[in-house]
């Protein structure tokens, strides 16, 4: 099977600070991903680097046998990557209706979907359970809403890859238990790559693991590979259950 | 935008149309004369209200865009003896084509430099202006005569200097462009350009190519003004340079201050509110530009969303 994502050599340098150094990653299609990593490994600034929101000091990223290095971010998202933020960042100002629409209609627009705005809108409303909220406005939503206001919409641009910057940050374990299912679900459709903190969600989630550490790739393999890596340990998992 | 009723939305937007419409046969003949203005300019205000109010994007040389409407219908009237339809499509494609080259350039910045930017290219068209005096009459501006302002079609002649043609030919570019622009922002390009000015990054991220959008967005503002220009030109039948000076790029952004940004009727609410407080109080007193002011610090304080924003605010939040 030929992966749906690969970089070769991928690199980001913020002045002295090589934030991304170097990095051979491969993604097969139909997995889930996770990238974990202590705070500074370059994890958020390597996703960006695949979304297209920064682009690379050298190396090349592949997306199904298209060379997008130098693509910018907008046609990324067309190709099918999606990316939704760390930060949440919905249109506080608009209704969710609104929110979802706006990808809703991109899938449109470029014929990747057929249809009513308003039927693609409350399919993804109702697959992360906002049905009942579509004229809320986002803000004044609670924030674990939010964030599934959040992969809604990165559900709406009909992926081909899904990239959740840590979507469960912030989340209360009741809501944590629904998003699992929410993400298994997703993964039917699309490959995953989520950035995670929390262990249990990445342990219980990826198919397979990467970690970072100092803006390389430290080890890669399935949770229990992973789990019995003595550097990993060393750099990471023994800092957090030590 | 919002989840409302289209059938209410329409209903008022047709329901002031027929309300001006009415107006013309119950107004006395200054009051007549001056809403014929009025529309004029609203529709000004609505070119600038769409990239102002929609997408956020704060120009101070939108003078430029109704000047470009204004000479380039009185021009080709004056020089080349047009007549009045060609002369009015003659100033929409002007404005339209400045649009685009402005847009290219200016919207390679954001916020302040983009204020910076769009003032600095309208005043070069100001001085250009001055500067082509033998063809523009520089700052004594040129007259067009009674006889360039008639037309008819299939048959019907119409006199732009009868007081009901001059008002009915302002209703009805003011109802075309009301109803276009009420159309627009209900569309998905509408919401796309709303995302724009809320959070643009966001906006790239769901595959849009904002930059695009935003110049589709200037094209169609620029060209919005110019046909008020066009239309006042020929309405009015004067084209000056005082037009295309800086009063006439900030006018445009207190008009859809004061009646909300973003809203569909705030334009026109904003420019007759102004233009009567300014009407009424210069018959008081020659310090009427302190009333103004005034009334203008007065809004800002207590309803910064202008009339129309604060009413759907508090009142109507399905207003457009």
């Amino acid at each position: 099977m030929t992966p749906l994502l690969t970089t070769k050599g991928l690199s980001r340098q913020f002045g002295g600070l090589r934030a991304v150094d170097g990095v051979d990653f491969a993604l097969m299609p139909g997995e889930i991903r996770a990238v974990i990593g202590p705070n500074g490994a370059g994890k958020t600034t390597f996703v960006s680097l695949l979304s297209g929101r920064i682009r690379p000091s050298s190396g090349a990223v592949v997306f199904d046998g298209v060379d997008i290095t130098a693509m910018p971010a907008y046609q990324r998202v067309r190709l099918g990557v999606a990316y939704t933020f760390q930060i949440t960042s919905v249109f506080a100002n608009l209704t969710v209706f609104d929110n979802v629409a706006l990808p809703v209609q991109r899938t449109l627009t470029d014929g990747r979907t057929k249809g009513q705005v308003r039927t693609g809108v409350m399919a993804a409303l109702e697959r992360t359970g906002l049905a009942d909220r579509a004229g809320t406005l986002a803000a004044h939503l609670s924030y674990g809403h939010q964030r599934l206001l959040e992969v809604a919409m990165g559900l709406a641009l009909k992926p081909r890859l899904l990239i959740l910057d840590e979507p469960t940050q912030g989340l209360a374990d009741s809501e944590i238990d629904n998003f699992i299912t929410l993400v298994r679900g997703i993964a039917r459709d699309a490959t995953v790559l989520l950035i995670e903190h929390n262990m249990p969600v990445v342990m219980g989630l990826a198919d397979r693991i990467t970690v970072f550490n100092s803006g390389r790739i430290l080890a890669e393999g399935t949770p229990g590979e992973i789990r019995a890596n003595t550097q990993v340990q060393d750099a990471y998992l023994g800092a957090t259950h030590g | 935008m919002r989840d409302a009723s289209p059938a209410k939305t329409y209903a008022l937007h047709i329901g002031v149309i027929a309300l001006l419409f009415a107006l013309n046969f119950v107004l006395p003949d200054y009051h007549q004369g001056l809403f014929a203005r009025i529309m004029a300019l609203a529709v000004f205000a609505m070119g600038y209200n769409l990239l102002f109010g929609y997408v956020g994007l704060l120009s101070l040389g939108h003078a430029m865009f109704f000047s470009a409407g204004l000479y380039g219908a009185g021009l080709t009237v004056y020089h080349l003896g047009w007549g009045v339809p060609e002369a009015f499509l003659a100033g929409v494609i002007c404005g339209a084509l400045l649009a685009l080259v402005v847009g290219l350039l200016a919207l390679r910045t954001s916020g302040v430099a983009f204020m910076i930017v769009t003032m600095m290219f309208a005043q070069v068209f100001y001085l250009l202006i001055l500067y082509f005096a033998a063809w523009t009459g520089g700052d004594q501006g040129l007259v067009i005569q009674q006889a360039s302002r008639v037309f008819s079609i299939g048959g019907a002649s119409f006199d732009l200097t009868d007081p009901i043609v001059r008002y009915m030919s302002a209703l009805s570019l003011f109802a075309i462009v009301l109803l276009v622009t009420l159309a627009v922002v209900r569309s998905r390009f509408g919401r796309v350009l709303v995302a724009i000015r809320e959070n643009e990054e966001r906006t790239k991220m769901l595959g849009y190519d904002t930059v695009a959008n935003k110049l589709a967005a200037v094209v169609a503002s620029g060209a919005i003004c110019a046909a008020s220009g066009a239309a006042y030109a020929l309405l009015f039948g004067y084209v000056g340079s005082n037009f295309a000076s800086i009063q006439y790029s900030i006018l445009p952004l207190l008009w859809v201050l004061l009646g909300g940004a973003a809203t569909t009727l705030g334009p026109l609410i904003g420019t007759l509110f102004m233009y009567y407080v300014t009407d009424i109080t210069s018959g008081f007193t020659s310090a009427y530009l302190l009333i103004v002011g005034v009334a203008l610090i007065l809004l800002v304080l207590f309803a910064p969303k202008g009339i129309m924003g604060s009413i759907r605010q508090r009142w109507l939040g399905w207003l457009p």
